[in-house]
């Protein structure tokens, strides 16, 4: 998001810039008008926030791992609420499930369910480990993600992620979506 | 529920038979209800065949009481009614609590019993600290402190903040038997107060063509979701208030997104993060969760109103009848499309039907009590009610949600709740 915010600053604070505020105001009139109070920050001072990642990739910060190294984090992290190789407990189930979404018992996974790589990066980072959220480092993430993908049978066991490779990733129930908006629910 | 044995009532021909299995007209509360029913819902016409209790002087009468209170409680004898705790195992913090609504009335769910939904435990957030930062496709990024906030224009609003996970335990195989407010207490009423989010986002200035808002909360899972802009800009509010005072921090202190009708994990609490973009961000908590899963194995994504729907809170699971006689028949329904249009009742499993008394105000995307007269006789019966919406949009059968999506753990489960009552008075959950 940083490059696409920056230009947006860049341009902001230059040709718009000065009637921003009568814009916003002529904007809001129809609703209130509020008092003003709102403080333009920069994407640098914000960047520790700034940290979902979108479908396509955007978002994603330099780094890299792969599965070797992520299982070495798993077992260190997170292998005592999700099981050996993701197998699950007490905690949720990473891995397996492929083919059973129509079964009674379905069996949602990150490689049965998840329909974007994207988000489990943006999952890992922000929340897990569950004790202590958001103290991974970036490569950390990157493994863990690649082992994730890797158990789940979705990239190479040798594959590295990074911010170009995860974006190009594809999840095997990417189709198996509907939306039920903008349309109303047909239930 | 009050105990009603002893309780009895004879036969009154004015009182008119609109639906099987003794439902009455709601003319019974219209106009001799005041009479006849009184406050107390339950426990009706409550002569006593042996003679009322010789009266005494009680002992609160014979020295004063207590002090005030800075800030007040519920009464000892109330200790009871309380939030039902769920938890996820091995993440304290992680979980649900269910809002009793067997024991409560009215519309507003009191502050202290609102159901909670926590995906990593409550923060304890210091207000002076907390920002809201709105950034991504805007003109210019902005952050807002709280006492900023608090300074901004104010709406005021009664609405209904259901999860979407609310009665899912009734789309297993076997009807769980739990109390009304443990099958249903993932849902509550307040009155929020907050600031229109379209201020705010004039004031930092969303580009032409974007779409969605990424909401983020400031707890320890950063809990996120997407939310279309149309919303955004139509009623959604950053909330500040709730009945009245402060957000309580299981609640979102100390601010949290609002969005009228719309799956309660939206409303994203201890709201920290507005980031605009062009298309949904498909973050963990809309794709992994609160997704539909369908027949076939596709499944429902985006799927944000939380449609008609109604429950019949008394007599329900978690209470008993005592004995035979009238009974008030009362229960919540609500929709997040709108107002609530039109409320039936059936008392003998859907064969007939009767309109409830609707109790006013009708409020848009709100809990709207229902209340409708019944004479039980004391045999078998299976209570049930069917809410309508202003869209006309009609609250469906259990078995036309099975039939699209099979018995399985699910989200947005609408469905009709039947109760059934026993010869001995007590309720059981029964699919009908």
């Amino acid at each position: 998001m940083s490059t696409r915010d920056s230009f947006r600053r860049a341009v902001a604070a230059g040709a718009v810039g000065i009637c921003a505020c009568l814009l916003g105001a002529r904007g809001a009139a129809a609703q209130q008008a509020g008092p003003g109070l709102g403080v333009e920050i920069a994407p640098e001072d914000y960047a520790p926030w700034d940290i979902s990642i979108q479908p396509d990739g955007e978002g994603l910060p330099p780094g890299s791992g792969d599965a070797a190294t992520g299982a070495q984090v798993y077992a260190a992290k997170c292998l005592a609420c999700h099981g050996e190789e993701g197998a699950g407990g007490p905690n949720d189930r990473l891995v397996g499930g492929h083919g059973t979404l129509a079964d009674l018992n379905q069996v949602r996974t990150i490689g049965s369910f998840w329909p974007q790589a994207s988000t489990v990066f943006d999952y890992i980072r922000r929340a897990m480990p569950f004790q202590a959220p958001q103290s991974l480092s970036n490569d950390e993430v990157y493994a863990l993600t690649a082992y994730l993908l890797s158990l789940n049978g979705i990239i190479d066991e040798d594959e590295v992620m990074n911010a170009e490779t995860l974006a190009k990733v594809q999840m095997p129930n990417r189709d198996g979506f509907v939306p039920a908006w903008p349309q109303r629910g047909d239930r | 529920m009050p105990n009603t044995k002893g309780a009895g009532t004879g036969e009154d021909p004015a009182v008119e038979i609109v639906a099987g299995n003794g439902l009455l007209h709601r003319r019974l509360f219209l106009t001799r209800g005041a009479a006849m029913l009184g406050a107390g819902g339950l426990g009706l016409m409550t002569a006593r065949p042996g003679g009322a209790e010789p009266l005494e002087i009680p002992p609160w009468m014979r020295s004063p009481g207590t002090h005030m209170s800075a800030y007040g409680q519920p009464s000892e004898h109330e200790s009871d009614v309380q939030r039902v705790v769920g938890g996820t195992p091995n993440v304290v913090g992680s979980g649900v609590s269910f809002t009793p609504h067997h024991r409560l009335h009215g519309t507003i769910t009191p502050n202290s019993l609102h159901f909670e939904r926590h995906h990593s435990g409550v923060p304890s957030i210091d207000p002076q600290r907390h920002r809201l930062l709105i950034h991504g496709a805007v003109r210019r990024a902005l952050t807002f402190t709280t006492e900023a906030l608090l300074r901004y224009p104010t709406v005021t609003r009664i609405q209904f903040l259901e999860c979407s996970g609310n009665s899912g335990q009734n789309l297993g195989p076997e009807p769980p038997q739990a109390p009304c407010g443990v099958i249903h207490g993932l849902m509550s009423c307040s009155e929020w107060t907050g600031v229109p989010l379209a201020i705010l986002m004039e004031e930092a200035g969303v580009d032409p063509g974007a779409t969605w808002v990424l909401a983020e909360g400031a707890d320890a899972a950063a809990m996120s979701r997407s939310v279309p802009l149309e919303k955004i800009m139509d009623d959604a509010i950053v909330a500040l208030y709730q009945n009245g005072e402060r957000l309580r921090p299981e609640n979102g202190y100390p601010m949290r997104l609002f969005l009228p009708g719309w799956e309660g994990n939206m409303s994203v609490k201890w709201l920290r993060r507005l980031q605009v973009t062009d298309a949904p961000t498909m973050t963990r908590d809309e794709t992994s969760h609160y997704t539909d899963v369908l027949l076939g194995g596709k499944a429902l994504i985006l799927t944000f109103p939380m449609e008609v729907k109604s429950v019949i809170t008394s007599p329900s699971t978690g209470l008993s009848l005592g004995a035979a006689g009238l009974y008030e028949i009362t229960g919540l329904a609500w929709s997040g499309l709108g107002r609530i249009r039109r409320v039936e009742v059936s008392a003998d499993g859907g064969r007939t039907w009767a309109d409830a008394a609707l109790t006013e105000p009708v409020l848009d995307k709100s809990f709207t009590r229902f209340r409708m007269a019944w004479r039980w006789d004391g045999g078998p019966a299976v209570l049930m009610s069917r809410a309508v919406d202003e869209t006309g949009a009609v609250q469906p059968t259990r078995a036309s949600i099975v039939a699209e999506h099979g018995e399985r753990m699910n989200y947005h489960n609408n469905a009709i709740q039947a109760w059934s009552i026993a010869d001995s008075g007590e309720v059981s959950n029964v699919y009908a």
